[in-house]
Order: C-alpha cells, then sequence, then structure tokens
C-alpha cells in the first residue's frame, strides 16, 4: 500500500511542471498573434486612446517576465481577466460554461467506457459473431467524422423522428430531464467514435492477455472461464485501456469544441471559437488554458488508475 | 473432443487407485494425417505414491499430464480410460473436469513467474482457487489461503498476502504455486517440471516439501520432469515414456539399478554425475521420430543400438521383475526373428 502512495505522489509531482509549462504556453498566446495584439483584438475600435487604454490594464507595456507574474499571481486567485467585449469577468463566463463542457465530455466518457469495454471483451473471448459485429462498428465509429456524424442524427431524431430538439441548452440544475434531452444529441455523436477505439483497443489487449501462461495456470485451478476474461484477462488488459481512455479524452475535448458549437451548447469550446472570431484574446486564453488543464488532471487520474491496477507499474518493476 | 471411454481391465479393482491410466492414446488431426502424441499409455498411482514420468520434450509427458485434468485442445481425440479415484474422467462433461481441477486433482507448474497472474496479489490468487470449488466467504478463503502459504513456509503470510508475484523471489513464487495446489486437500497432485526453473539448493528445498507434503497428507503425486536426478530423489516409481509410448515402468530403485530398456539405459548414461570429466556426457544420437502417419514398430528403433529385424514390429509390455514392465524386444524373446 505505501509503494501506491508513493507511486500517487510521485505522479502529483510530476503533474506540476506540466502545469508549470501550459501556463507558460497560455500566457505566450497573446505574443504569438502577428502584428500589435491589441490593434487586432480592437479592429476599427482602435483609436490611439483605446489602444493605449487596453495596453495598459494587459500591462502589455512592461517587462514580459513581470507581466507572466502578475498574470500567474491572477490565475492563482482565481482571476483570469476580463473579456474586452462583454466587459464580464472570465471567472464567471467560466463559471457558466465549465459545467456544460464537463457534462458533455463526462457523460460521453463514461458512456463510451461502459459501452466499448464490455464490447472489446466480448469481441475478444466470444465467437465469430461478436468479433466481426465489433469489427464492423470500429471501423465505421472511426471512419466517420464527429461533424458529420452530428448532422446525420440531428437530420434524423430532429427532423426525421421529430423525438429531440436540434440543438439548444438547459441548465441541469433547472430541469434534469430536459437538459438530458439537449445532451442526447451531441452526447451520441461523441460518444460513437470514442466507443470504437475503446472496443478496438479492449480487443486486441484482451485477445493478448489470454494467449499468457497465467490463462492456463487459471484454468488448471478449475477457475471458470468467465471469471479468468472478465477478472483476470480484462484487468492484465487494463493498462492499454485506461492509456488509450486517457488519450482520447483530449480527443473528445477537441471534439466538444466543434460539437458544442454545433448544436448551440454555452460551453467552454464554444466560448473559445466564439472568442479566437472575435479575437478576443484574453477569452481564448481562458478557454484553452481550462481545457488543457482538464486534459492534464483526467490523465493524471488516468495514471493513478493505471498504477492501481497493475502493481508492477506502482513498484516501477516494468509491465 | 472425441472420447470412446474403454473401461480397464481390472476396472472395479482400480477403486483403491488414486489414477488409474489404462490405454491412453491421443491424437490431433493434422494436413500430414492423424499425429500420434500418446499411444497406448496405462499406469497407476496409488495413494500417497510419487510417480514419475520421464522423457525427452515432445515425448507425450504433457500431453498424459493435460488428459488427466481435462486441458486437451479441442481437436485432441482421446481414447482409452482415466479412472481418478474410481471415477471415470474420459468423456466427463466439462463442468465436472473444471470442479476436478484445482480441487481434487491439483497442478503445480513449471514456471510460476508466467503463470502467476502479475496483476494479482498471491493471496488472492490462492484464495480465488477456494472459492471457485466452494461457496465459502472470502474471509474464509482468505484463512485457508493464509494456512497453506504458512505450511508450505512463506515467512509472516500475513504481511505477504497482499504482495503481487513480482515482489517475491523465484523460490517463493514456486512455494506459492504448490501452496495453490495444496489449499483444497486434493487427491493426486500433477506436478509438471517443477524445479527446472529454480537454483539447485532451493530445487532440493522444494522437493524436500513435496515429500513432507506428501508424508502428511497422502497426497498422490505425478512428477513429470526430465531430469533423472529428480526422480532418483522423490520418487517411488518410474514411467519412462519415448515418442508417446511407455518404454519401461519400474520401481524407482529397480530402474535405476537394472534398466532394461535401451531407451533408458540411455537416458542414465546422459545424466551428467558428480566428478565426470568434461566431455564425458553420452548423447542419444538422433531424434524423436515424427508422430504423423502409421508408426507400427517399435518407435526408439531409429535411435537404437541393439535394433533388429524384429523392432519393424510394437514390441510388447514384458515383465522382468516386480513392477518392472519393458516394451523391449531384448527382454520378449530378441530382436531377431
Amino acid at each position: 500500500m505505501s509503494e501506491r502512495l508513493r507511486f500517487a505522489g510521485r505522479r502529483l509531482l510530476i503533474t506540476i511542471p506540466v502545469l508549470f509549462v501550459l501556463s507558460v504556453f497560455v500566457f505566450l498566446l497573446i505574443h504569438l498573434v502577428p502584428g500589435d495584439p491589441v490593434r487586432t483584438m480592437l479592429g476599427f475600435r482602435a483609436t490611439p486612446e483605446n489602444i493605449a487604454r487596453i495596453r495598459g490594464e494587459l500591462g502589455l507595456d512592461r517587462p514580459l517576465l513581470a507581466q507572466y507574474g502578475t498574470w500567474l499571481n491572477n490565475l492563482v486567485h482565481g482571476d483570469l481577466g476580463r473579456d474586452y467585449v462583454s466587459g464580464a469577468s472570465l471567472t464567471s463566463l467560466l463559471r457558466t460554461s465549465l459545467p456544460v463542457t464537463l457534462e458533455l465530455t463526462s457523460l460521453s466518457m463514461v458512456l463510451a467506457t461502459l459501452v466499448g469495454v464490455p464490447l472489446g471483451v466480448l469481441a475478444a473471448s466470444r465467437g465469430r459473431g461478436w468479433r466481426s459485429g465489433t469489427e464492423g462498428f470500429v471501423i465505421a465509429g472511426i471512419s466517420i467524422p464527429d461533424f458529420w456524424l452530428g448532422i446525420m442524427l440531428v437530420l434524423l431524431f430532429t427532423g426525421t423522428l421529430a423525438w429531440l430538439p436540434p440543438s439548444g441548452y438547459v441548465k441541469l440544475t433547472d430541469d434534469v430531464a430536459r437538459n438530458l434531452r439537449y445532451m442526447v444529441l451531441p452526447v451520441l455523436t461523441l460518444v460513437i467514435g470514442e466507443t470504437a477505439y475503446i472496443a478496438r483497443t479492449a480487443r486486441s489487449a484482451v485477445e493478448e492477455a489470454l494467449t499468457k501462461p497465467f490463462v492456463g495456470y487459471l484454468r488448471a485451478k478449475g477457475v471458470a472461464e468467465k471469471s479468468i476474461v472478465f477478472r483476470h484477462a480484462l484487468r492484465n488488459a487494463g493498462v492499454p485501456i485506461a492509456t488509450v481512455i486517457g488519450i482520447q479524452f483530449g480527443v473528445l475535448l477537441g471534439g466538444s469544441i466543434v460539437i458544442e458549437y454545433a448544436f448551440g451548447l454555452p460551453g467552454v469550446g464554444k466560448l473559445t471559437v466564439v472568442a479566437i472570431n472575435q479575437r478576443n484574446y484574453t477569452v481564448v486564453q481562458g478557454g484553452v488554458l481550462v481545457l488543457a488543464a482538464m486534459f492534464i488532471l483526467v490523465n493524471l487520474f488516468v495514471e493513478l488508475m493505471i498504477g492501481v491496477i497493475d502493481p508492477r507499474v506502482a513498484d516501477g518493476a516494468g509491465a | 473432443m472425441m472420447t470412446e471411454p474403454i473401461p480397464g481391465p481390472d476396472a472395479t479393482a482400480s477403486g483403491s487407485l488414486a489414477l488409474d491410466v489404462r490405454g491412453l492414446s491421443v491424437a490431433y488431426a493434422s494436413a500430414r494425417g492423424a499425429v500420434s502424441a500418446v499411444d497406448d499409455v496405462s499406469f497407476a498411482v496409488a495413494s500417497a505414491e510419487v510417480v514419475g514420468l520421464v522423457g525427452e520434450s515432445g515425448c507425450g509427458k504433457s500431453t498424459v499430464a493435460a488428459s488427466i485434468l481435462g486441458l486437451l485442445p479441442h481437436r485432441a481425440q482421446m481414447r482409452g480410460s482415466i479412472r481418478f479415484d474410481g471415477e471415470e474422467l474420459v468423456g466427463a462433461d466439462a463442468e465436472r473436469m473444471r470442479h476436478l481441477r484445482g480441487n481434487r486433482i491439483a497442478t503445480i507448474v513449471q514456471d510460476p513467474t508466467s503463470s502467476l497472474d502479475p496483476t494479482f496479489s498471491i493471496g488472492e490468487q490462492i484464495a480465488e482457487t477456494v472459492r471457485a470449488h466452494a461457496t465459502v466467504s472470502r474471509a474464509t478463503a482468505k484463512q485457508r489461503a493464509l494456512d497453506v502459504l504458512a505450511e508450505v513456509g512463506i515467512p509472516d503470510p500475513r504481511s505477504r498476502y497482499d504482495d503481487p508475484p513480482h515482489r517475491l523471489s523465484g523460490g517463493m513464487r514456486q512455494r506459492v504455486v504448490i501452496a495453490a495446489a495444496l489449499v483444497n486437500d486434493p487427491t493426486l497432485i500433477i506436478a509438471d517440471e517443477p524445479t527446472t526453473a529454480l537454483d539447485v539448493t532451493i530445487q532440493a528445498q522444494i522437493l524436500a516439501l513435496l515429500l513432507r507434503l506428501r508424508d502428511e497428507r497422502g497426497t498422490a503425486i505425478v512428477l513429470i520432469t526430465h531430469d533423472l536426478g529428480v526422480v532418483a530423489t522423490v520418487c517411488d516409481r518410474v514411467v519412462t515414456m519415448y515418442a508417446g509410448q511407455v518404454a519401461e515402468q519400474a520401481p524407482v530403485l529397480a530402474l535405476f539399478a537394472h534398466p532394461s530398456h535401451p531407451y533408458t539405459t540411455a537416458l542414465l548414461d546422459s545424466m551428467p554425475s558428480a566428478g565426470q570429466r568434461p566431455g564425458g556426457l553420452q548423447v542419444i544420437a538422433g531424434t524423436v521420430p515424427d508422430l504423423a502417419g502409421a508408426l507400427p514398430g517399435c518407435r526408439f528403433a531409429a535411435r537404437c543400438a541393439h535394433r533388429g529385424p524384429r523392432c519393424e514390429a510394437r514390441p510388447p509390455l514384458a515383465t522382468v521383475g516386480e513392477g518392472h514392465d519393458v516394451a523391449c524386444w531384448l527382454v520378449a524373446g530378441g530382436v531377431g526373428l
């Protein structure tokens, strides 16, 4: 147990420099804009007074390191700056948009895992029907692009069947049932591709685990086949499966940006896309920071899970 | 799996035996015709007896073990009779065989490092064997696992219980496998090369442990090995197999004193002994014959220094002493016509 705690501590410590590097990149975002960012931001409103005022507020007239120091200090205190279009603070913008993105991505990830893992296990351990059925689903799920699938789902469920609303959003805290009705199509759009990747990884990893000598020994001990597949082979396949879930979470975040925009969900992704179009750089900074931090934290969690799944990883013994 | 039980000649008398294998044959269909992996093998094991199954790789030892455990691949065709504690196993249904495995017929594997699941603790893997065969609480299963871990000499089992296999030494892992074999108090243990992967000093400890358990519990043991040194140390009787057939079987002392099959003699000559000069080791010339197609004669003939015209026909099993049978024309009236 103490080995596991040490492993968790090491992983947490490694995350700190990663978050630091992330903050540097996000901070520099505003300086990567070609030309004068303030002039670009202000567009036709770029009068000399406005430029000077915004530049002063952003602190762009100070040395770079001092700017970063102030920015990081504000960040640590929960102040991500201000939206120059609406005048709202980024913290309040994120407070309303982050729950939307969290709901969309976590629902999608959980569903994709709950369907994809058992599907992969059955494809690896049952007859040819399961195998070829899963194979077909995987190829379709990986090949179909999210945006096209989204359009088709909207055409089918709102156009032809008229079961679901095409776009819009109701807060989860206001009305759970209506919230979920708006979530069905975006979640479904994201889930199909995710499930395909997870099922494919689970299938090959479980298949490989079932060829290991310990499977023969478990049979020789009279352990039931179901337990060999779902307890032993699945746990041995757990490291690649968890790794893919972590990586796919990044893909999912990327997908959610498109999907939020397409389905009119007021999440961090939509906030960021709109901000990019408006050249609203502080909002872009905040959105990117939040999305990237989510990816890092999910992968930290995945790494901790891997340490629990395979004790050799926690011991650094090499799997 | 195609099965065709044949009652043994003394099927009724075999009730006192832990294991009675009669006329066991196993064949695999292949592109080049049926491959006869095991051909007409018969031997018996009494309770508290250690019987060695000896021969080169590919001689059919492991196929015999898999037949007893009901773990042959589906394409294998099995004939003959295997009676375990009076019960016929050839043709027994899969669920019955699963219930016997790990419960009344336990296995000790050759390579505990790859045979233990690396992701589960050693304790869980033993407790799981208990729960696969009996409806007992987790606490009871754990207690039984702790008891056998102590019995096989794992120091401080309670603190070791949650350790995954990689934290144990090879010798300790082999003890874990032995503990898993013992936990349901089996009637028969099949030990497949249990000491091959271990250092010599650890080998001696493991063999001593097996003998102690046999003495204390009266468990019958089939020891599969190619190491005649191990056979001399622990076995009561020896069955020498060659190319899927029994070449010779005898009490261990008789076998070492009067080896009567040329293959047994060759095996004994190829055994390194202390004080031997370098280069003095005898090797058996030639290789095991291809087991596909018809093999009517003595399967060892091609490598045998004594072969004669009669070796074209299959030699009968001739008795040369108390419990000492040999399948060779040399003891059945000579190799000449």
